[in-house]
């Protein structure tokens, strides 16, 4: 358990790489709102590894059990899932009128639009 | 935890958005089954509704809007392969430092927690403490929640609303 104490953490870096790395390189606007919510998950699952306790319940006072799970970042984690939802829906949005303003969601594309506007 | 991590893969790989969006939706049923095995039930139920539910129904909705296959591109981006790695590195440099999972005695578990656990019950008659923390000892954060998702669709209906505005002005250009 020593040398895997660690594992959350790193499941949680890698996959707010795999979310930072399809933000930076995908040009589709969609696939980019995707990997934005990886990227946000995988902030959720940092915090629920550090609330958890080992040998310990949810935290729904009992008296049978004694040892529960911190609940503060439980409630802060919900209230990032819906903050999550609403931002992704604002990004959906966005995707929407470029695509009808441009007819296209592919980064260069825009871009090229963009420059023969200019010219 | 590998699951999710092949899952997360496979929604960046695939070209075809829609099945993008459906291993999405997989991907969050799996977090959802995480997040009870690290005893955060609220955050299951939550999961498993919004993330696996609204937010699969919205990336489809926002698909048959704009089509739905992304255009191929076979090179491989190295600079961003490269910052991303040395990102990840760093941070895994940084959780050294961090507790070992599930330690009783861990920062995070000494502080303010116990005080929830324990006055929770006597003092708002909720059993469950994440209930307790969210609609009274952090009533305020639940309210600023609140104003974001108005303001969040207020964003969309107002985006959306004023280009079919526009389209009809432009129609009319058209018409006449």
């Amino acid at each position: 358990m020593e040398i895997l104490g660690q594992f959350n953490y790193w499941v949680s870096i890698a996959l707010a790489m795999i979310g930072l790395y399809t933000v930076i390189s995908k040009g589709h606007l969609i696939k980019k709102l995707i990997g934005l919510s990886i990227f946000q998950t995988s902030v959720f699952l940092l915090f629920i590894t550090i609330g958890k306790v080992r040998g310990a319940t949810a935290p729904i006072i009992d008296p049978n059990f004694s040892s529960y799970s911190s609940p503060l970042p439980h409630v802060l984690i919900l209230t990032a899932i819906v903050v999550s939802v609403a931002t992704l829906a604002v990004g959906i949005g966005l995707a929407i009128l470029i695509k009808r303003t441009y007819g296209s969601i592919e980064d260069d594309e825009i871009e090229s639009i963009d420059k023969a506007e200019e010219n | 935890m590998i699951f999710v991590f092949v899952t997360g893969c496979f929604a960046i790989w695939l070209k075809d958005l829609v099945a993008s969006t459906i291993i999405l939706g997989i991907y969050s049923l799996i977090m959802a089954t995480i997040w009870v095995v690290l005893d955060a039930v609220d955050v299951a139920f939550t999961e498993a509704a919004v993330g696996a539910g609204v937010t699969t129904a919205l990336l489809l909705f926002a698909i048959w809007l704009t089509g739905k296959s992304e255009k191929k591109v076979n090179r491989i981006q190295w600079g961003a392969i490269l910052g991303v790695i040395l990102t990840g590195s760093l941070l895994i440099y940084g959780t050294i430092g961090m507790p070992d999972f599930g330690d009783p005695s861990a920062p995070a578990q000494i502080h303010i927690s116990p005080y929830y656990l324990q006055n929770s019950l006597a003092e708002t008659k909720a059993p469950n403490a994440v209930t307790a923390v969210l609609a009274s000892y952090r009533g305020f954060d639940t309210l600023g929640e609140v104003t974001v998702i108005f303001t969040a669709g207020i964003g969309v209906l107002a985006l959306l609303s004023g280009f079919r505005k526009r389209r009809k002005r432009e129609k009319g250009v058209i018409q006449e």
